[in-house]
Formats: C-alpha cells, structure tokens, sequence
C-alpha cells in the first residue's frame, strides 16, 4: 500500500503523519510537495496538520488551491482515502469535500490538550477498527477548531452517520460537540483532533493507531480485491 | 533628508543618539584615526551597545566554567551544543525578549521565540523543544493581565505555527516586575555531532547572500533601545513584527541549504540585523566582508544604507556559500518561496567595507567594530546592609492549612494550565514529559534517549544574597534534570539585572555569577551560552536580581523518565536533603510580611552535590516511583502538588513531636535548598535509607501515599489535614479566574 | 443625547511588516491574479456611541482607538462618524 502525506508550506504535522504510519509495518510512505498535481499513484492521501500559509486570511483558504488538491479531488472521486487532520480538516472544508467551515476556538484561545472523543460511526474506511461509542484519548492542538454548519447539513451528517467522533467535553464550541466528519461516501474523513500523536504509551495514548490501521486494512482488501 | 556630515555629528554630538557616550566616540575617533560619517557612527552605535558588546557584564561572564568533555561548542556561537552519547549533539540558548515585550506583548514574544529559534537552525540543528521563563507584576493589576496574557499568546502564536513544541517553563509573579517583564526563550535542538555549523564568514572570494524576508525599516535602532532604560519613553515604532510562516519556511530553506554541505558559515540577522550578523562573522573568520547593500532586497522605497544596516526586519539570515554553488542556494530558497540576494564577498583585509550604488560609504576595521568594543569594569559597592534587614518576623499565630492553600493560589505556584494549554506542547509527537513537571522530557528522534529540559531563576534569593541565590539557580535547574530522570550536562542562561551604572547592581551582578560559576563547577555543568539584560527597570525601580537557567541533561534510557506526582497508594515517601525549619527568602514569609524577608535560603553546595548524585543513582537502580523537588512554597507545596496531579492523599507522620508553632511552620513552608521527595515502594525503604547513610546523605520516611486527604501530624496531634480536592480546586483556578477579569492596554 | 454611527478602521502601520497582507500577495500572484500589490489586511469594526455632538463622538471614538482599539505602537486606525437618523435607527 502506498501513502501520501501532502506538505503545504507551513505544514507541521507530516513528520508526526509519517511515522504513525510507518509503525502499522513497511507500508510506502512519501511526502508530497504541494506543487505535485498527480496523486495517482497512491491508496491513500494524508493532509496533516500545521500552519498552512500561515493559516493567514482563513485556515486552509490558501492551500486548497495547491495543486496537490487537484490530485486529492480525483482521489476522493475515485472512492481512494482522504483523510484531513486539524490544518487538513480546514483544507477540506475549505475545498468544498467536506461541508461546513472550522471557526475561531468559543474561548478565543489555542487549545492544546488531552481529550476523550467519542466514537459515533464505525462503518468507515477510518473507524471500523472502534466500537460506537467507544472513548477515546487523542490530542487536539488548534486555535480554529469550532466546527459549524447550518442545520440542514447538520441533520445530513446525523441521518448518514457522517459524524465520526465526537467531543466528550466540548474544548472549542463545536456545533453538536463535532470533532470528525465524513463524506457522503465515507471515503475522506475530516478532524480536528491529532490521532497521530496517540500511537505509543508514552505520548499518553495509543488510541489513534487504530484509525491508520483500519485505513490499511480497508485499503490493502480493496486493493486485493480491485 | 540629507544626513549629517562627520563634523556634524561630532560638533552636534549627533552620536549620542545613536548610543555612543562621550569618551565611546572619542575612541572610535582616536583609533579610526578620523571622523566617523554617519554610517559609521551607526555601526558603532549598535555594536558597542550593552546588548551586542556585553561591555559591562564581560569581564565577570569569563569565570564561567565552559568546558568538559561533553561539549562540543562553548559560548562564542550563535548556540552552545553538548554531545549526548550516539554522535548526537544537542544546541541550545536562552535570550531575552525583555524589553520590546514591555511596549508590545505580543509581538516582543513572538519576536523573541522566532530569534532563539533562527539561532537553534543556525548551528544545522533541527529545533525539537521551546521553553521560556516569565516574570510579571502581580496579576491584580489590569495593565499586567493585558501584558501577560498577550505574551503568552505571543509566544504560542510562533511557536505553534512554527510547529515545535513547548515543553515547559515557569512563570512568577511579583510586583518588582510590574513595568518590567521578563520575557526569556529558550530553544533546543539536534543535529549530528560532527556537523555543527558556525557563523563564520571564511574563504577569501566567497559570496555572501541576506535570506528571507525583505529588508523593511523595522526597529530602526532596536538593539541600542534594548540597553536604554525606561522602554516606554523611547521611539515606539521600534517594534517588529514576526512572520511565524515565514519562520517555518526559512528554517527549513536553511536547513535544507545546509544539507547540501555548501554553506561556509551561517548567522541569523538579529538585533541589529546586517550589521552584528556581517561583523561577527567576519571577526571569527579573522578576515573582512564586503557588501553591496543596493543588492539588498527591501520591502520599502528609499532606504538609506544606514537604515539597511540597521534594520531589525525579523525572519533574515545572512549566510556565506563556497564560491561556485551559489546556484544551490538560489535554488532552495525558490523552492520555499523566499527572497535571496547576494549582497557581498568575503575579503581577506580586515575591513567591513560597504557599497552603495558604487560608492563606498562605509570602511571600517571588522576587529575595532567587534574585539575592541569597550569593556567596562563598572563601581562596585555592596549594600550598607542586608536588603531585608528591617522585615519583622514571621508571625507564628497562623491556620496552618489556610497557609497552605493561601500558597497554592498564589499565582506563582498555581497551576500553569492556563498558559500552556495555549501552546503546541505536542507536536513532532516526541514530548513524552511536557510541562507541569520538574523537567520536561523529549525523545531524540532516531535514538533511545531522550533529552531533560528545565528552566529555573529565583530572583527573590537573588536580591536577598546574590552569591547564594546565583547557586541556588543552577542547583534547582539541575535538581530537576535529576528528579525526571536526567543526568545535567551543561547550562545556557538569561542573566536579566538592573541598571548596571549603579553601582549595588553591579554588586548583585558580579555575585549572582560568582555563586553561579561555583555551582556551575561543582555540578559539572558548564555554561555553553547565554544572554545578559541590564537596565531591567523602570520609573528608577530596579527588578530583582534575576538569573535564569536553562539547563539541558541526557536520559540515557528511557526508563529512566521518573514522573513528579505520587503513582500508586501505599508507597512510602521520604524526603531526601537536610532537615531546615528557617523560613529566609520564603514565599510564606513574603506573603506575610508584603516583601522578600531574611536571608536566601539554607543552601550548602557540597550537600546538594551529594543529594543529586543519591537521587540520580536511586532512579538508575529503578528504585524510584515519583520524585519531585522542593522549592518555592517549601515542602507542604511540594507535597501537595504530588498529591494533586497524582490524585491521591498522603498522611504524614513528623517524627519529632515538637510543641513549637515556629517549628511546624518552618517544617511545612521553609525553601531550604537541597531537598527531593521521593516515592519509593514499602518494600524498598530500608535499602534507601541505608545508601542514604552510607552517602553521608540524610534521608527520613515522612509517611504513606494514599487516602483522600494531604494529612500532617506528630505525636502531640494534627497539623493540618486538607483534603486532595480543595487542594486541587485552589490550585487549578487560581490562573484562570485571575485572567477572566479584564485587562487594560494603558500601563 | 445623539447616536452615532462609526466605522473603524484598524491597520498596521506602513511601515511595520504585515505577515498576512504578505503571504496574501504572494498567492494573489501564484493564482494567475498579476498586477496586485500593497496587500495590507486590517480589522474593521463598527459601533454606535452616544454623545451630544460630532466632535464629542470623535472625541470618545479617538480615545477608544488610542488606548483599547489599535496599539498605536504598531497599528493606526481611521474612523467615520455618521450621525444615525430617525429611519436609519430601525
């Protein structure tokens, strides 16, 4: 299987992306520079966190129109999978592959802390190693995290399942308490907290390798099965 | 505006404002052997400021002990390096950002972290860790609330967005900083130990090129302003703004540029930009450099040379390329889409020489401009008497437990939270002890170890016995490195002092680093870099005396990592280091008494050498569950805080039955130095006692983990006894319900 | 007692670097948008203040800006100031 971490100017995070991948096994992992328009060659396409330009005018505005998200609108098109983490959340909001738009933290702060998230889906590409309902520990580390769409889109996610994980303690003002969202297909998953940096003991949890993991599970039976 | 001519700026003593006293021009004349134009005078002017030249704090910064074997680059860089085992070296320095903080909070803080870390790249190592060490007035005051809560933004708002993690720090409150905030930065990084990188212009022909951001007419004289006293009364656009982006894209062009093994020398443009960045890298070459300044790209029509040298744009770095791959350079920095121009040439004359649309309008020799800078050996004069000599005794006719939790809320020991829950303290997925902790702890990528992190200064020591309390900085900086686990290899430090003209400053100064070269020595951990601020004052009020330290230790296995906060009931816990009831230099007794009372604390360096090496065997032998050390609120903090993040109680039994209020107030509160306390498994404690004994180290079991309540007595009855969650809720609000009230911008 | 209707207008000074207005540009630019220079990206805010006359109302407003609004060591401000009419007051 064959990963992309795509590298905005101002991405911080990829690192962190790559070697949370490269503990699941000897998977290919590359980062890619935001000029590379053909992401064809991949199975699955990170957008890590970070600044990305600065996250100047809005998070996200810029970068979504590198021409790597070319490359990230086929992927999604072709059924392959996205997955956004806090910048890359922004992203793909702003890219129009996820609805809605991440605001300002309520309390106006960065927040950078330990928090329990709860599982709501666990159908997906990205959940299905949890159990719904199931808790949590991952980090958030974000000054515009604040998840808002209108009530329409709302009922949408909440009809199809679309929320992925949700906030036990609402850290930044989310509407519904929403921490994670997916697409209609459920092939590209969006979030703001950081599950990369829960995979070891040590980091405080280890609960987001299982996220890659069922990523590569998915991606690996597909392939097989492709 | 035409500028003014040599004579004039001699006949009109035009020099003086631009830092020069009467007898600095006069040497600048004498040994130029003419009158200086006013290009000149300017580079004089910041060059032979208190804050490029340490003209003043020199002679006493040259008794540091600066060497050991585990360094690999002493002071003289633009970072000090130590070598942690596995061909890794780590860099690492401290800075302040004092002064522009003041005026501008935000931006003087984020500015600050941006330099620290240009200075971390600089050497070829990638940034892992910030910490920083804080000082503000008290946060009753709404002009302090608006200060600090923008530098703590200001310091997240970089340091996040640059993505490298904020580890730990400390912050204190008092009202000595009220109109002057200490700001100080630290930033820690790796590379391989043989490739460390130095700013030195080298090699005759060699091109030179200014990296970054364009050239604008920020700070215009900053480095000079950052000497001057009163900050308020100065110039006020003589502030910049950082560009964390920017940051981000140049540290990884510089890095990247350095990979490719091409670059001669490399230097971050800083507080007087082109000018300390050009001169100082041709002074460690022993050579000269030419610039080209018309070459310079700039943001702004119009600039004069003058103002180009000056200039303190943040996010710029001069660096020099072996001749012949210059294309290299223009590649990267295209690459991540930053300004490039190749501005000069390495020359073998000696001489800063620069040009302007072919005209020379400056020639001045490199050595004069940074060797013979002036050295100042300022009066001296200790105090007629002690500073705290007429503080009455503490009074003994108090609740003990109010006095507990009246020191849990005091914004100094509290809970930090609300400050570093604003930073990053995770990114690079590395952190594996953050703040809130002794010492943070971060894994070195690609190894099995991992580096200890601290930062520690009390001024308050300090003030009240500048040699004790100059000791006492470095023992505490490297009790923690200990305590988590850590073995201290070297010190940088921010030594932040008065007025350095007056005379009693000057006394504290030459102490403070006197005590702080002996603990240095006797602690094996030299100082491989660091920074001086004098002219700490405002409104002719001098803030306390204050050293800070960041010190930097090696984890040589990561089991070794030891948490500060009771793990497991049932363990016992002893308390390690001298028994002291004398409250001198306490925060209890300043509670009291409304300022610094008595001497510093207990504190006697052959002792704490004993101590830390017990401490540092004991978590080698894995005998230890928690350690954590005591220092400001005494021993009944330090339990508390093991109670509170551990979330457990401890029931304490003092072995001696003393029927003395002024006995138990000194047992819970005094700041005796020298003093751990550890958890320690039942079964183990006899073992600990007895290599205690047999190290000449004293050691005594204070009682048993467990239970919901922090509980005190002896055999005549009980001191105190506060539960674990009124402990903790006086601890965690403290911060919080402090900073939601409102601020004001007006000082 | 008078309303008035202002607008604020909060920029950094000309000549401090403005990090946003920077990288702004320099996307405006890698987008195909030429010819755009001088990107500067401010704050507006508007408010109503009560006050018996214009030059009163400015005063309150100048003292807004000088000591809460803009930090004058780094920002400048403008402000319009209108006064707000019986079928504007809705």
């Amino acid at each position: 299987m064959k990963w992309a971490v795509v590298v905005f100017p101002g991405s911080n995070c990829d690192d962190d992306a790559v070697a949370a991948i490269r503990r699941l096994g000897d998977d290919s992992v590359e980062k890619v520079w935001h000029l590379e328009r053909d992401l064809s060659a991949y199975d699955a396409i990170v957008l890590p966190g970070g600044f990305s330009y600065g996250d100047y005018l809005r998070s996200g505005a810029i970068a979504r129109f590198s021409p790597a998200m070319q490359g990230v609108q086929e992927a999604a098109l072709q059924g392959k999978l996205v997955i956004g983490i806090c910048n890359g959340f922004q992203v793909l909001t702003e890219a129009g592959l996820l609805p809605g738009a991440l605001l300002r933290n309520d309390n106006l702060q960065f927040r950078c802390e330990m928090v329990r998230l709860t599982v709501r889906n666990n159908t997906s590409p990205f959940t299905a190693g949890y159990e719904v309902g199931q808790t949590l520990s991952v980090p958030i580390a974000h000054g515009e995290g604040r998840y808002f769409a209108d009530e329409q889109t709302l009922l949408e996610l909440e009809r199809n399942h679309r929320i992925a994980f949700e906030y036990e303690t609402n850290p930044n003002g989310s509407v519904r308490n929403i921490a994670g969202i997916l697409n209609e297909r459920g092939n590209v998953l969006g979030m703001m907290p950081h599950p990369e940096r829960a995979v070891a003991n040590w980091m405080g949890s280890e609960d987001g390798l299982q996220l890659f993991a069922s990523m590569r599970r998915y991606a690996k039976e597909a392939i097989h099965v492709g | 505006m035409a500028e003014p001519t040599a004579e004039q700026i001699r006949d009109n003593q035009i020099y003086r404002q631009m830092g020069l006293t009467d007898s600095e021009y006069e040497r600048v004349v004498a040994r130029l052997g003419r009158l200086p134009n006013y290009v000149e005078t300017g580079l004089f002017g910041v060059l032979w400021s208190e804050h490029c030249s340490y003209k003043s704090s020199r002679r006493y910064l040259k008794q540091f002990p600066t060497s050991g074997p585990q360094v690999l680059q002493g002071p003289g860089e633009n970072a000090g390096v130590v070598d942690i085992g596995d061909g890794i070296g780590i860099a690492f320095k401290m800075e302040s950002h004092n002064h522009p903080s003041a005026i501008e909070p935000y931006q003087g803080a984020a500015t600050g972290v941006g330099g620290i870390l240009r200075d971390i790249f600089t050497m070829g190592a990638r940034p892992i860790a910030f910490l920083n060490s804080l000082r503000f007035g008290s946060l009753e005051d709404a002009h302090t609330r608006y200060l600090f809560g923008n530098v703590v933004a200001g310091i997240g708002g970089y340091g996040n967005c640059v993505g490298i993690p904020t580890v730990g720090g400390e912050a204190v409150f008092d009202d000595v900083y009220r109109d002057n905030p200490l700001v100080n930065a630290m930033c820690v990084g790796v590379l391989p130990a043989d490739k460390i990188v130095k700013g030195t212009a080298s090699g005759v022909g060699n091109p030179v090129f200014v990296v970054g951001s364009r050239t604008g007419r920020d700070g215009i004289h900053g480095a000079t302003f950052a000497s001057a006293e009163d900050p308020h009364e100065k110039e006020r656009s003589a502030v910049q703004v950082g560009d964390p982006f920017l940051g981000k894209l140049l540290m990884e062009a510089c890095l990247e540029l350095i990979e490719t093994g091409a670059v001669v020398g490399i230097q971050d443009m800083g507080a007087a930009g082109l000018t300390s960045s050009s001169a100082e890298m041709a002074s460690r070459a022993g050579g000269g450099i030419e610039l080209f300044l018309d070459k310079v790209p700039v943001r702004e029509n119009g600039m004069t040379p003058y103002e180009m040298m000056l200039s303190e744009s943040q996010e710029r770095m001069l660096v020099v390329m072996e001749k012949g791959k210059e294309q290299l350079a223009f590649d990267i920095l295209a690459k991540w889409g930053l300004q490039i121009g190749e501005i000069g040439r390495v020359t073998d004359d000696g001489m800063l020489r620069l040009w302007f649309h072919g005209e020379q309008v400056a020639e001045v020799p490199v050595k004069l401009l940074v060797d013979d800078a002036p050295v100042y050996d300022r009066p001296v004069a200790a105090p007629q008497e002690a500073p705290a000599k007429h503080v009455p005794l503490p009074n003994a006719d108090v609740n003990l437990k109010d006095a507990l939790l009246g020191l849990l809320a005091h914004p100094s020991i509290a809970d930090k939270r609300w400050i570093y829950r604003q930073y990053d303290t995770t990114v690079k997925a590395a952190t594996r002890v953050g703040p809130g902790s002794d010492a943070a702890v971060v894994h070195v990528p690609g190894t099995d170890r991992a580096v200890a992190l601290a930062c520690d200064g009390n001024g308050r020591y300090v003030y009240l016995n500048p040699r004790k309390g100059g000791a006492i900085a470095v023992a505490e900086a490297a009790r923690n490195i200990v305590c988590t686990g850590g073995t201290p290899l070297a010190i940088t430090n921010c030594l932040n002092f008065g007025n350095p003209e007056k005379p009693e400053i000057m006394y504290q100064f030459a102490e403070a680093t006197a005590g702080m070269s002996e603990a240095c020595l006797a602690l094996n951990t030299p100082v491989v870099s660091g920074n001086v601020s004098l002219y700490n004052e405002s409104r002719g009020k001098d803030i306390f005396p204050t050293p800070v330290i960041g010190a930097v230790g090696v984890v040589e296995d990561e089991r070794y990592v030891t948490p500060s906060s009771f793990l497991q009931t049932g363990s016992a816990v002893i308390l390690v280091g001298p028994d002291d009831d004398a409250l001198d230099g306490s925060l209890f007794w300043q509670q009291q008494a409304g300022q610094a009372a008595g001497d510093a604390p207990r504190f006697d360096l052959d002792e704490e050498v004993r101590v830390q090496r017990f401490v540092h065997t004991l978590i080698r032998k894995r005998l230890v569950r928690s350690a954590h050390d005591v220092s400001e609120g005494g021993l009944a903090v330090a339990l508390a805080e093991m109670c509170i993040d551990g979330g457990m109680g401890l029931q304490v039994e003092v072995a001696e039955a003393r029927d003395d209020a002024n006995h138990r107030l000194g047992w819970l509160f005094s700041e005796a130095q020298s003093r751990v306390c550890l958890e320690v498994r039942a079964e183990d404690v006899e073992r600990v006692l007895e290599e205690a004994k047999a190290l000449g180290v004293p050691a005594a079991v204070l009682g048993v983990t467990g239970g919901f309540t922090l509980t005190v007595r002896d055999g005549r009855g009980t001191w105190l006894e506060v539960s674990v969650s009124e402990l903790k809720d006086v601890y965690r609000k403290t911060l919080q319900e402090a900073m939601d009230r409102p601020v004001s911008q007006a000082g | 007692m008078k309303v008035w209707d202002v607008e604020v207008k909060v920029w950094l000074k000309p000549s401090v670097f403005d990090p946003q207005g920077n990288a702004v540009e320099q996307a405006l630019a890698t987008l195909g948008h030429d010819g755009v220079s001088n990107v500067r990206v401010g704050k507006n805010l508007s408010l109503t203040v009560q006050a018996p006359d214009e030059a009163a109302a400015r005063a309150k407003v100048d003292v807004m800006c000088q000591t809460v609004l803009c930090n004058l060591v780094i920002e400048t401000y403008s402000f319009t100031i209108q006064e707000r009419t019986a079928e504007a007051a809705v």
